[in-house]
């Protein structure tokens, strides 16, 4: 014991840089939402689409829905939004959209461009619904489950992977 | 001589540009108290845009959009805690510049303090086992090795 001693410093050493590499892996950008397990904020907005209508979170409830937030302004919205498209084609959840501090004519011309996933997109303009649901970085994702409680979010643009090993097996559970 | 009015020169110009910046600091709200009120808690908060900046400080829109909220809030009676607590409904801990001590705070808290009394524990054992050690278990110093000079009476010199 006594012969090992001189380890001690190493080990604690090893101990230090193991948590430092850990921590320097990490995205500082994501940062944990408060609102993972808590109902979703309740919201009552125009149809992007049509001003007349509304949607509001109430006529939602009893189904597995996502929330994808977007604007025509962001950029790493344009590199999601292919796959989210293919997603969509599969059918396994309805899409709503958020369509976050945007215009309504840009917003309605980026989709008619690049294709619409969703069954309809709210129209944020002011950005007070994206507050709500703490939205930093657009685009976000949020998986809200058939109680109205939001089960995933996910910062920046889906991803493949995201999509396989988070989302997929989420709704597998949520649907079983 | 002709360097100072360089220099004289080059701080006039200097300080141009300083009030050309501060044009944009225009308080937005009518009621100076309730913005300076606004200041104070938004110097709290965490943009979570420019993550090293404050709400109060930061450009970015969504910053512009909160400071708007925590108006809008004190505005309507909100106390500043009310208007805190809102903010971590949404955000998490995370935007506080002076997150709660608590759970998953603890090591946040409390580890630079367990650190350095971690250290000083160490100071002292290692320093506590030197003086226990006999003179000859040390390498001499350099002015050991020279033979003391006899020591001078200070009364007679």
């Amino acid at each position: 014991m006594k012969r090992l001693g001189f380890l001690i410093p190493l080990g604690a050493f090893l101990a230090l840089a193991i948590v430092l590499a850990v921590g320097l892996n990490r995205d500082p950008r994501e940062v944990p939402s408060p609102l993972i397990g808590k109902p979703a904020p309740s919201f009552s907005l125009t149809r992007l689409d049509d001003p007349q209508k509304s949607i509001a979170l109430a006529d939602l409830r009893g189904q597995v829905w996502m929330l994808n937030v977007w604007a025509s302004w962001c950029v790493a919205c344009r590199d999601e939004h292919p796959l989210l498209v293919a997603f969509s084609k599969k059918g396994l959840l309805p899409i709503y959209g958020l369509n976050y501090k945007d215009q309504r004519d840009d917003g309605s011309a980026w989709l008619m461009r690049m294709g619409n996933p969703y069954q309809a997109s709210l129209f944020d303009n002011e950005g007070r619904v994206g507050i709500d649901f703490g939205v930093y970085g657009v685009p976000e994702t949020f998986i809200i489950d058939k109680t109205g409680t939001i089960r995933m979010k996910h910062i920046g643009p889906l991803t493949p992977e995201v999509i396989a090993t988070e989302i997929e097996p989420l709704l597998k559970k949520l649907n079983a | 001589m002709r360097r100072r009015s360089r220099l004289l020169v080059l701080l006039a110009a200097l300080s141009l540009v300083a009030s050309v910046f501060a044009k944009e600091a225009v308080p937005e709200a009518s009621d100076p108290a309730l913005e300076a009120r606004m200041v104070r808690i938004t110097s709290e908060l965490r943009c979570l845009v420019c993550q090293n900046q404050t709400i109060a400080d930061s450009h970015a829109d969504l910053a512009v959009d909160l400071r708007r909220q925590v108006r809008e809030q004190l505005t309507a009676g909100r106390s500043d805690a009310e208007i805190i607590d809102y903010m971590t409904a949404r955000y998490g801990d995370f935007v506080l510049y002076r997150p709660p001590f608590k759970g998953t705070t603890l090591l946040l808290w409390l580890g630079p303090a367990a650190m350095l009394g971690g250290g000083l524990l160490v100071l002292a054992v290692v320093l506590r086992r030197r003086s226990r050690l006999s003179p000859d278990a040390f390498e001499a110093d350099d002015d050991d090795l020279v033979s003391p000079s006899p020591a001078r009476d200070v009364g007679h010199a």
